[in-house]
């Protein structure tokens, strides 16, 4: 515990972001600029069937009738959406077979971000699918996956191997026409990681996806999909970095859950894009639809979601529950500094009965930035005895930030339960004196503090996320004091 | 017979909690039940109160010569019975004293009899806190918000004193008490006690049962009745635990 | 008027009713208003009415209500109703001063505005606007947002009549005014009607508003209301809506606060086709203090749509909102509260409280309580629940001999009890706990008279005394 405590002051005091390098390696791009030619080249660099290049099309047509969505609680620049590479991929010589003969500078690069290939298949048993600049670099474990049935790889290889799978689930929690962004994605999407959990399966291990952009000027826009099939688990933990740039880069994914009778999928992650710099240069802009659907009984999709980093963050991952006894959770820490902004939150669609929904949500602002929850619990006729609570705090650090919440309910049943708890308030100075009279300095007593505060949502993440989590909190914020 | 309860079986969620308990009560006696947690005495007095969910799956209760299986919870409370709950719940907004007095009226309107006038109600009120010593201001608050463990028990005990029950049944009355609480309360149900009424007291413990001495003790053990016997059976079960029915 | 569903036709009828009405009632303009009305105008013409798209306008359909033809009086119904035959007075231990309105119209336009005994100036706006033009140029029109919501634009052109109280410095009065709009038209009706409440410093007033409807008659009422309140002053202002339900009543009130000053809100909702109050309160000095409460009781297809923001722009101050509904049968509410509390509002004590009860699967409650947040030293919460009525409780209850209906009376009465409660004129109270029971026991629908001078004998209820209060 002590040295725990030690790590993050050490982290406190080091912190910048340490993720912001670039990495050397021969990519393959598109040209800049997006029309139907792109998303053909793109649908054809990645050998798609036919059906795919269709969905493709038709989403682009309709993201052409859309405007980009204007009531969140965020200013964003205008997006010059010709001005953006669509297709990034680090060029492949030959089909890999072993680690070994992967780019050694694109291993290089992961060893850097703490996700050693070789030491994550050595040691932790983890199975990991890293994807850099939109394309899946290499997914370890498969062999033993496979021998429980498990389907983990990456889309592109998903879409040649079980096209089945793809095309039936595909758009199925979140079509195309969704929203702006779901639209694009559905467009342009050109890698992500597939999973398929067969009949009451249990992943034996956690299955981890590694997001980093790399190219300068690209758009990453990775899809992923996770099927479990009737008893099927898996707890699965996505984590992303980019490089610093004075100019925003376009991060817009879909992530689509399902989960059948008796299911549950547990959904991890820890958001880490350059967030841009103490004055508010450069950054991502994380724009992302996730969400999940408890088609059968008992079904449950939780999602917990540590955000600290990104300029601007657009994110609300989502369950429509669906199946009787179906279960959604939503865990999560957003932490902006400087000149971020978030808007995130979670949407609790009650369909089914006895369905039961839990939000959790803990935000905390410092610096200029500014962080918002936005949320829905709807309760539908059908929903009887349908529960649910939220929770939602916020913590202010600092006099020049801000701190919103942003919550919908609408009930149309009259045996649901809905209630909804929020306070906004300071730290407590009590606390820190508490802190400081132990000789903890000011910023490890925030540190320190805030851990304390996150701590409900930070519990619910996997053991070696959660530590990774608490440094960044950490780290997040500092220089928020004085 | 005041209460026969014949070969009950309950259920909660189709899963069965008590499986064929019989017993007998007549007017005068008190019983005492007592048994570990889990074997299904709380049960056992929703089901005599009706609560919904509790499932009477075979066998019937008979109060007064009548089965209480197709009778409304209000119908059984203005017929004479009363529980005294073992978590009594808060009710925001609703003052005692409102409360007591609608219970009162429409008991007294399903007996065919006129309302009570305001200031007699007002004299039963005052005596009947005397007896369990609850204090004016706790009359005025609502009903159980904010209330002591302590206060809330002795509020069962007054309400009880309020609407003279035939039959009451005081589930876990003792849990939470302090020892003068506990006397308080002992002190109400014995003063409350004639050949006309019978109690059953649920406890866990003998304690409470120094201070309201029972004519029978029932042992309840995983939903039935193990063991039958006077007093004396209490103090044998204090001597030497629940294990002592367990391994007999 | 059909022509609301088609925005530009309608717009183009107003256009030339303007036209009309700027040669005739508003030639006796001073510049101020004249060219606040064309400003105001202006605006209409460009913003669009709202739809079930529209941010805040989600869950509130005023498209059946938009849909129907109004009629819209320019001057005062020339057809002579005499109010006292509307209703009467029959109400013990409830005396206030009253100003009636007809349809919009005060029932003594003509007259100047009157001095009462107790130093109050009162009457018609129409009289204000002639009498009191550096009054109205200091307040009219200055806090209510012309700019950004097309009801209040139009209402701000067409503004005609309404009530107008001016307490002046250091008066307090004792005995309430009521404002009681009474609607009772012979065709449907349309109407804008525009008050005005100038409290002076350290000036205390207790104002009673109701809105009635004593006939079926479909009406729509614009209705604006601007309530300045001047440093240490307070106000408590209680609005009682008894409409029928082919009414729509749009109840914009906008309450500018400076340092020291307290208002206490306290709307009543017990009957009413479509009601959308929006509450909008500007606590703009040191220690300024603002509570509001409201309730809502509606059933078969009524719709209720309570609004509330608090714009916290000074230090110190607090604001506390506690709003709780119960909806039968069709019945639907919306409660959408927004707490803004800006960069400089430090110490800030902000609440916002939602509690609904459905008691049928077709009622449906929706509820949006957002913060806003901008200072760091603040204590900020808010909660919002639908559900039914405790089954734990209804157990007890019926457990000790009440029936069931009686039962779910009670908590319901009970749940209800917490904003009559809050009621600091006690005949008034009294009188509105006896019309929740009704209310809620069904027994109220429109009465024939207006909610204060209900002349319907009282009925007996076995929980009716609560014998705690002898």
């Amino acid at each position: 515990m002590v040295k725990d405590k030690n790590n993050i002051i050490d982290e406190v005091t080091q912190g910048e972001y340490k993720y912001g390098f670039v990495t050397d390696i021969e990519m393959e791009m598109a040209p800049k600029g997006l029309s139907e030619d792109i998303i053909r080249f793109i649908s054809a660099k990645k050998k798609e069937p036919e059906w795919l290049l269709d969905f493709r099309l038709k989403a682009y047509r309709h993201w052409l009738t859309m405007k980009q969505p204007g009531w969140a609680h965020l200013n964003i620049p205008p997006i010059d959406f010709q001005d953006i590479i669509y297709y990034a991929a680090p060029k492949k010589q030959q089909e890999l077979s072993s680690l070994d003969e992967v780019d050694p500078d694109l291993l290089e690069t992961f060893n850097k971000l703490g996700i050693s290939l070789e030491e994550q298949k050595r040691l932790s048993g983890v199975a990991v699918d890293a994807v850099m600049d939109s394309i899946s670099v290499k997914t370890t474990f498969q062999d033993t996956l496979e021998k429980h049935g498990i389907i983990f790889c990456s889309f592109s290889e998903a879409v040649q191997n079980h096209p089945e799978l793809v095309r039936k689930y595909i758009g199925s929690t979140v079509p195309y026409t969704d929203n702006y962004f779901a639209a694009l994605n559905s467009a342009v999407f050109s890698d992500g990681s597939f999973c398929y959990i067969p009949k009451g399966v249990r992943s034996p291990m956690e299955l981890s996806t590694y997001f980093r952009i790399n190219a300068a000027n690209t758009g990453q826009f990775e899809r992923t999909l996770i099927i479990a099939d009737e008893g099927g688990y898996v707890s699965y933990m996505e984590g992303c970095t980019a490089p610093m740039r004075d100019e925003n880069q376009l991060h817009a994914a879909v992530v689509e859950i399902v989960t059948m009778d008796d299911a549950e999928v547990k959904y991890s992650t820890v958001q880490n894009w350059y967030p841009g710099d103490k004055d508010g240069k450069g950054g991502i802009f994380n724009f992302v639809t996730k969400r999940g659907i408890c088609r059968g009984v008992n079904a449950k999709i939780s999602w917990t979601q540590v955000e600290t980093g990104s300029a601007i963050t657009w994110k609300y991952p989502s369950c429509i529950l669906l199946g009787d006894n179906s279960v959604g959770e939503f865990y999560s820490v957003a932490v902006t500094n400087n000149y971020q902004q978030a808007d995130t939150g979670s949407k609790m669609i009650h369909i089914g009965k006895n369905t039961k929904s839990t939000i959790i949500s803990k935000g905390i602002s410092a610096g200029h930035s500014n962080n918002s929850y936005r949320g829905l619990v709807k309760m539908t006729t059908r929903a009887e005895n349908a529960r649910n609570f939220s929770q939602c705090d916020s913590l202010l650090l600092g006099d020049k930030c801000g701190a919103h919440t942003f919550p919908y309910i609408e009930c149309e049943n009259k045996s649901a339960i809905v209630e909804h708890e929020a306070t906004t308030s300071k730290i407590s100075e009590d606390q820190l004196f508490y802190c400081l009279q132990r000789g903890i300095d000011m910023e490890s007593a925030i540190g320190l503090i805030v851990n304390g505060y996150a701590k409900e949502v930070l519990k619910q993440l996997p053991m070696e996320f959660a530590v990774e989590a608490q440094k960044l909190l950490s780290i997040s914020l500092e220089g928020s004091v004085g | 017979m005041l209460l026969d309860i014949k070969d009950l079986h309950v259920a909660i969620k189709g899963k069965e909690i008590i499986h064929g308990l019989s017993l007998q009560i007549a007017e005068g006696e008190v019983h005492a039940i007592m048994g570990p947690n889990g074997t299904g005495k709380s049960t056992l007095a929703m089901a005599i109160a009706g609560k919904e969910g509790y499932d009477v799956t075979k066998g019937d209760i008979i109060y007064k010569g009548r089965s209480l299986l197709e009778i409304l919870p209000e119908e059984r409370a203005r017929e004479g019975i009363f529980l005294g709950f073992q978590y009594p719940v808060e009710i925001p907004g609703v003052s005692l004293t409102n409360f007591m007095r609608t219970a009162i009226n429409e008991t007294r309107e399903y007996k065919g009899l006129p309302p009570m006038p305001p200031a007699e109600f007002l004299k039963k009120m005052e005596e009947k806190k005397k007896l369990v010593e609850i204090h004016s201001k706790l009359a005025n608050r609502s009903v159980n918000e904010g209330f002591s463990g302590g206060e809330k028990k002795k509020n069962e005990i007054f309400q009880m004193a309020m609407l003279e029950p035939s039959l009451a049944v005081l589930d876990e009355t003792d849990s939470g008490l302090d020892i003068d609480a506990l006397k308080i309360v002992a002190n109400g149900v014995n003063m409350l006690k004639t050949p006309q009424n019978a109690t059953i007291v649920i406890t866990h413990y003998q304690r409470l049962l120094d201070y309201i001495i029972p004519d029978y003790v029932h042992v309840l053990f995983e939903g039935r009745i193990v063991k039958s016997g006077g007093k004396e059976l209490a103090m044998k079960l204090e001597e030497k635990g629940y294990e002592w029915i367990r391994n007999d | 008027m059909k022509a609301f569903v088609e925005n530009g036709s309608f717009k183009k009828k107003m256009t030339s009713l303007f036209k009309d009405c700027e040669n005739t009632v508003f030639k006796n303009d001073t510049k101020y208003l004249s060219s606040l009305r064309y400003k105001s105008f202006q605006k209409f013409l460009e913003l669009d009415f709202p739809t079930l798209k529209t941010a805040d306008w989600r869950h509130t359909d005023l498209g059946p209500a938009l849909s129907k033809d109004y009629l819209q009086y320019l001057n005062k119904d020339t057809e002579e109703l005499d109010i006292n035959d509307i209703f009467t007075c029959d109400v013990h231990d409830f005396e206030t001063d009253q100003i009636s309105l007809l349809n919009g119209w005060h029932v003594h336009t003509d007259e100047p505005l009157k001095q009462f005994p107790n130093g109050i100036i009162a009457g018609s706006l129409a009289a204000a606007m002639g009498e009191h033009p550096e009054l109205i140029e200091l307040h009219f029109g200055k806090y209510a947002d012309y700019e950004k919501n097309i009801f209040h634009a139009l209402n701000t052109a067409f503004a005609m009549d309404g009530v107008f109280i001016y307490v002046p410095d250091d008066l307090v009065i004792e005995k309430p005014i009521q404002m009681i709009n009474i609607m009772h038209p012979s065709e449907n009706l349309m109407l804008h009607t525009r008050n005005l409440i100038i409290m002076g410093k350290n000036s205390r007033l207790n104002l009673v508003h109701c809105d009635d409807s004593t006939n079926h008659q479909a009406s729509f009422n614009n209705s604006l209301t601007e309530v300045f309140i001047d440093k240490g002053a307070r106000i408590d202002y209680y609005k009682l809506q008894n409409l029928n339900n082919d009414s729509t009543l749009l109840n914009s009130t906008y309450f500018h606060q400076e340092r020291d000053s307290r208002l206490m809100i306290n709307s009543i909702s017990l009957n009413g086709g479509l009601i959308r109050n929006y509450t909008h309160v500007i606590l703009n000095g040191l220690h300024a203090e603002a509570d509001i409460f409201g309730l809502y009781l509606m059933d078969k297809k009524q719709h209720v749509d309570n609004q509330v923001s608090v714009h916290h722009a000074s230090p110190d101050c607090r604001s506390n909102e506690m709003f709780k509904g119960v909806m039968d049968d069709e019945a639907s509410s919306v409660f959408n509260g927004h707490v803004l509390v800006d960069r400089d509002a430090q110490r800030t004590n902000a609440f916002q409280n939602n509690r609904n009860i459905l008691l049928t699967d077709k009622a449906k409650a929706n509820a949006q309580p957002f913060l806003e947040i901008y200072a760091d030293d603040v204590k900020c919460s808010h909660g919002a629940t639908v559900g039914q009525l405790d089954v734990e409780a209804l157990f007890y209850l019926r457990s000790r001999g009440l029936s069931e209906a009686s039962a779910r009376l009670l908590l319901m009465y009970a749940f209800a009890a917490e904003i009559i409660n809050k009621i600091g004129i006690d005949a008034l109270r009294n009188r509105i706990d006896d019309m929740v029971k009704k209310r809620l026991r069904g027994e109220l629908s429109i009465c024939d008279r207006c909610v204060l001078h209900c002349s319907q004998p009282e009925q007996e209820v076995t929980f009716d005394i609560d014998l705690s209060k002898i």
